[in-house]
Parts: structure tokens; sequence; C-alpha cells
């Protein structure tokens, strides 16, 4: 099998890798659903006025953004079942994702509040206004909507990065390409293909970013 | 952070790590590592280095360049920037062969570890060159010089003391992601770790002290681009109000 | 279009034949025609908007020429002559004709990585491929010139806005131009600062054989300094003539207008 592309193989393992990518969907949206939240979370910590809250939340983040993701997934899937809990692969690697953006995720926050002009804040203290309220209704409204684009450039990057789930053999693009070329001892289709889904859906979606991008700036922030 | 005060954290908490480690017996892991992490620090130089080439040509192609040659740049960085990682690994590891084409994992390893990074760094070259002051680029007009004169003598030295931050970050994700070299059968810090585990299933030690390293290797980064920019903006920040 | 043989000694030094210049709709320059002699000191006036700006930036090739031709020294710089017909000139042709060309910028433009010296030194070394020594003896001396000669090591932004400018002539100096341009040279500077640039321009007038060129709203300077002022309003000089004359009995109502509204504000 010298040739340089099997069409028919082609047409053969597609319905299998459309099952996969499915599998990869869906680890992306629960790893981002949950890098959102705690993203939020952590960059709420962060700024906590109090340095016991605010300096190791820091430090937490920082160590999570500077070592590897695999590490993590690794980590989370092997150590759990240490404590007796039993956790799926999806669920560890899912976790372990979740997690791992959602610092991210924070800095990304921490910016957007950072670029709420002071007032606000004093406005609403003047107000009277508690805590919660004040960023349920006053900060965070006006602190998400420019963030947005930014977070979708991390649901992009957090996408890209699922094939890393393969390592702990959960069913997704990558892994289901390998038992494939390791099954029909071809390699070239699958893999191309899967790289061809991921780059098709990366310009699209980067696209779409743009246009978001491109409708709050006209909408137009403080200036 | 001041540099001092960073370089400081930095051997602080390298030391109380070293003490940790040799205290809780984990001596027993520490020689393998060393030798996994030794491979990490290979494949991140050599990386490094290429993603810094690719990243200028592929830049100054796209900027400069004839049009054929701006097509060229831009489905590079298109291309690498729009797909995983591990898939380009995995592309090529195994689809090359296929083709003929036999590489050691090592420099597969080091191949696509920084076409990937160089990909992103073309961006930040890209950037810097751009947010250089129009004024520049007329001065050196007004004094009759070529563009390609501009550029290296005007510009890009101007440029280049913008993308130091960024490319720390850029080399520290091509470290992050030399850990996936372990799936395509290195030694590296990852693979050791991961081999370790399977035997001795003391996870949380080892990859606790796996972490540490890899945030070793971060800091020394981190370190190391603070210095390099505040040797290089000498002059240029020095005296502003 | 036939080329008039101007002789580069007796004829002008600049010339604008029917220049038009338009950004989209907009047109800036509208058939402009000016003639600068050799060694004369023109200063532009006029609101902005009126195209004063627009017209140092194209004799500079920093905005290309939408119609007309722009002759320098007697050669045509936006075109080459080409079988008796003028073409659109290309890269070579503009450089080599720009060369007679210097411009001082408002807001100074100097290259923030390279001291005083090395900002003098780098276009003669560069583009006129001078030996080290010589073009640091040059730069040296035009920087003596303008009273910065202690200042030789010093980085831009260790300069204030005066010494920076001063800086900017220097270098614009050092590729030894037949015509300086200059763009509100003073427009960025505290008033305080104003004066030691004036006496910059003033010295370049007495002691170098200079065409100059500048674009000011230092009425003061101009009439003092001028040998002829151009008052411009929608693209088009709408009076010129010597200083005396335009400022003290100007014979148009819009230079009338904008006078007495530049002299209210003074």
């Amino acid at each position: 099998m010298t040739e340089l592309w099997d069409w028919s193989y082609t047409w053969e393992i597609l319905p299998t890798l459309a099952r996969a990518s499915l599998v990869t969907i869906q680890a992306t949206i629960l790893g981002f659903l949950l890098a959102a939240t705690v993203g939020l979370l952590l960059a709420i910590l962060r700024m906590s006025k109090s340095g016991w809250v605010a300096i190791p939340t820091a430090g937490f983040i920082e160590f999570i953004r500077s070592t590897p993701l695999l590490i993590q997934i690794f980590f989370v899937f092997f150590v759990f079942p240490e404590f007796g809990v039993n956790l799926s692969a999806m669920t560890a690697g899912v976790l372990a994702i979740g997690l791992h953006y959602g610092t991210y995720c924070s800095e990304v926050y921490r910016s957007g509040l950072a670029n709420i002009p002071r007032g606000q804040w004093e406005a609403s203290t003047a107000l009277n206004l508690s805590g919660f309220h004040t960023f349920r209704d006053v900060i965070i409204p006006q602190a998400i909507p420019p963030v947005v684009p930014a977070l979708g450039n991390y649901l992009v990057a957090l996408f890209k990065e699922t094939p890393l789930l393969s390592a702990i053999a959960v069913l997704e693009l990558m892994q289901t390409a390998k038992i494939l070329g390791s099954e029909n001892f071809r390699y070239t289709e699958p893999i191309t293909l899967v790289g061809l889904f991921f780059l098709v859906f990366s310009l699209v979606t980067a696209a779409l970013i743009r246009q978001v991008e491109r409708h709050f700036s006209q909408r137009g922030g403080m200036r | 952070m001041k540099l001092r005060q960073l370089v400081i954290a930095v051997i602080v908490a390298f030391t109380a790590g070293l003490v940790v480690a040799s205290f809780a017996g984990f001596r027993e892991f520490l020689p393998g590592l060393l030798e996994g992490a030794l491979v990490t620090v290979q494949i991140t130089i050599g990386g490094s280095v290429l993603a810094l080439f690719a990243a200028f040509v592929a830049a100054l192609a796209k900027m400069y360049g004839p049009l054929p040659i701006r097509w060229l740049a831009v489905a590079y960085i298109e291309a690498f920037r729009g797909t995983s990682a591990l898939v380009q690994l995995f592309w090529l590891f195994f689809v090359l062969p296929h083709f003929g084409i036999l590489l050691e994992p090592l420099t597969v390893a080091v191949l696509t570890l920084g076409l990937n990074v160089g990909a992103y760094g073309a961006e930040v070259v890209r950037g810097a060159i751009s947010a250089v002051h129009r004024g520049q680029w007329e001065a050196a007009t007004a004094l009759n010089m070529t563009r390609a004169a501009a550029i290296r003598r005007i510009i890009l030295p101007q440029a280049l003391i913008r993308m130091i931050p960024p490319w720390g970050n850029l080399f520290i994700e091509l470290m992050k992601a030399t850990s996936l070299v372990s799936l395509i059968t290195i030694s590296d810090l990852a693979f050791k770790a991961q081999q370790m585990n399977q035997t001795t299933f003391r996870t949380i030690e080892i990859f606790s002290i796996v972490l540490v390293f890899y945030l070793a290797i971060a800091s020394v980064i981190t370190v190391a681009m603070r210095a390099l920019e505040e040797r290089v903006a000498s002059g240029v920040a020095r005296g502003r109000a | 279009m036939t080329v008039a043989g101007t002789d580069a000694r007796n004829g002008p030094m600049v010339r604008f034949d029917k220049v038009t210049k338009s950004y989209g709709a907009l047109t800036v320059l509208d058939s402009l025609d000016l003639e600068i002699a050799a060694g004369e000191k023109v200063a532009i006036i006029g609101p902005s908007g009126s195209g004063k700006t627009t017209v140092l930036r194209m004799l500079m090739t920093l905005e290309t020429i939408n119609g007309g031709v722009i002759w320098v020294d007697g050669e045509p710089l936006t075109h080459v002559e080409k079988n008796g017909a003028l073409v659109p000139a290309g890269q070579r042709h503009l450089r080599r004709v720009r060369a007679k060309i210097g411009m001082v910028f408002q807001h100074f433009n100097l290259f923030p990585h390279m001291t005083a010296l090395k900002n003098c030194m780098e276009a003669p070394c560069t583009v006129l491929k001078l030996p080290k020594r010589e073009s640091e003896q040059r730069a040296r001396e035009l920087l003596g010139m303008v009273g910065l000669g202690d200042k030789l090591d010093h980085y831009p932004s260790q300069l204030s806005g005066g010494q920076q400018q001063r800086v900017a002539f220097a270098r614009a100096l050092a590729m030894r131009p037949k015509v300086m341009l200059l763009d509100e040279v003073t427009s960025a500077l505290d008033p305080e600062l104003v004066g030691e640039v004036l006496n910059v321009i003033r010295k370049l007038g007495s002691e170098l054989d200079l065409t100059i060129l500048m674009v000011t709203h230092q009425m003061g300077f101009a009439k003092e300094f001028a040998d002829r002022v151009c008052f411009f309003f929608g693209g088009k000089i709408c009076e010129q003539g010597p200083p005396d004359r335009l400022f003290g009995a100007p014979q148009n109502e819009r230079t009338r207008q904008f006078l007495s509204a530049v002299l209210e504000a003074a």
C-alpha cells in the first residue's frame, strides 16, 4: 500500500471519526464551561483584599499556567483513585483542562475587571450596594462583553488541546485516529483528516470571533 | 516585580524544593527525572531557536515579500496555528514515513514544536514592527534611506525591544509543549514521570516533583527574558520622566 | 507633455507644476503652481486642512502625487523623461532626486535607540556610505553648530523638546541637502523652548546656502525671516508676496480674516 491517498479508506473511516468528533466537542464544551466558571471565581479571589486569599490564589494560578497540561491531566487521572474516587478518563480530562484554562480565563476576567473605571465602584459604594449586588448588577455586565473575544480565543485553544486526552485513552478524535491507524496500518488518512477538521474549525471560529470583536467595538466601550 | 526580587524568589523556591525532595525519600526519583529534564531542556532550546528563525522569516515575508511568498507565509502561519501541536507531532511522526521521509523522533519533536511556536511568533514579530511609530519611517525616508536599510537599522531594533516579553511567553509555551513528545516515545521529563508512575504508583510525589521542575525551567526563562529586556532597553527607556 | 529644459543654475530650485492631490473625494491640493528660487526662504501659512503640510510631504515623497509634476533643481522628481514624455518615476530615480531634500518634523522623529551623535551619523554612513570617521566628524560639527556639542552621547529621552528638535536639524543637515523642509517645527514645543529652535533656523538662513520651505504658525518669525510668504486656502495659494506686504496690507479678504484671527489669539 504505497499510494499517496486511499479514498476508499477515507470514506470507510469517516463515520467513525464523525462519532469521535462528538466526543471531542463534548469535552470542549464541558471543559470550557468549567474554565469560564472557575476563571471568574479565581479572578474574584485574586482581587480579594485579604492577602491570605489573594496571594495563594495568584501563586496557584501562576503554578498551573507555567506547567504542562499533559502532566496536570496525568496528575488528576492518577491521583483521585488514591483517595478512593474513581473518575472516568473523560471526567478527569475535563477537570484538568477546565482548571488549566480556568487560570487563563481568570487573567482575562482580571483585565476586564481592571478596565472598569474606579468611579463605578465608588458610585456603588455611595448607593450603599452590597458587594454581591455591585458585582452582579454593575461590574460584571460591563466587564464581560469586552472580554468575550479573548475568551473565544481560549475556547479555540482549549478545543485544540483536547487531543491530549488521548494520552489517558479518551476516545476523542486523536485517539480514534491512532486506533484506526494502527488497526489498518495506515495513519496518513486518519491523522490528516483530524488535522483538517481542527484547521477548518479554527478558521471558522476565528472569523466568528473577529465578527464579535467588530460588533463590540462598534457599540463603543468607555472612551 | 523587579528583576532582583524575582531572582531571589526563584532561588529560594528552588532550594526549598530541593531540600524537600532530598528529605522525603524522593531521592530515588531524582536521577531519572533529571535525565528526562535534560531532554526537555534540549528540545526547548532547539525548538526556540527554530521558532525565532521561522517567525522572523514568515513575518518579514508576509509584510514585505512579493505576493506568492506572502501567500506561502500566510499558509504556514494559518496551518500551524489552526491545528494543535499534538496533531502536528503525530502527523510528522506517523505520516511522513509514508512519504519516504524518515526522521529521528528528536528531530520531529524540535521541527514540529519550532514550526508551531514560530507561527505564533510571526504574529508577535509582525505586531511589534507595526507598533513602531510611523514617524520613524518618515524620518528614514526624509534621510533618503532605502526600505531595507530603514527596516534593518531603525525599525527592527525598536521592534526587538517590544518583542521580548511576548517571546518569553512563547518560549514557556514551547517548554510546556515538550511534554507532548513523551507521546511519541521520547524520554523527556513527562515520559520518565509516566514510566516511574506505572512502576511505583507513587503518583503524588512523582508528579509534584515534575511540576516543580517545569516551574523551575519556566522561571529561568522568565528571569532570562527580563534581564535581556533590561539590557537591550538601556538607552531607549533611560531618563524617561 | 514636453520636457521644458530648465537650466539648473538659473531656473527655480523647486517647481510645482499643476500639482493635484486628493484623498478619495477630498481634494487637498488643487492644480498647484508654485516656484521657489534657489536660496529663497518661503513661509507657508494658512488654516488647517488648507493643504500646506501636504505640499511639504509630497516634496519629501511621503505622499504620492495625483496630478501634475514636481521639479527639483531642474529635474522632475516624481516623473522621468522617456522618449520626450514624462512617465511616473521608479524608486531609484526618486531616491536620487530626493537626496537633495531634507526635512525636519513637527514631532522630531529622532531614533530613540541611538544617541544624538549616532542619530546624525546614521544616514551619512548607511546611505552616503561615508567612512565612519568622516560621518562622525560631520555629525560633531553640525551638533556643535546647533549648540549641542556637549550632548553628543545623550539619548533623545534625555533631551528636552527644543534640544531634540535641534538634533533633528543637525541630522537632516548631515545629508547636505539643497532644500530644507520645516514642517511646523516649533508647534510641539513648550513656549520657552521655541526660541532656541528659531535661532537655529536663523543661523541656517545666514550661514548656509539653503532653500528653505517652512510651514509655520509663527507669524512674527515669518515676517522677520522669510523672503516670501504664501497663504494657502482650500488647496490653493490664495495670496503670496513679501512678508511686509502680505502682513501689512493683505489684498485678499480671506487673508485678512485669517491674519486677524491669528493675531487676535497671539
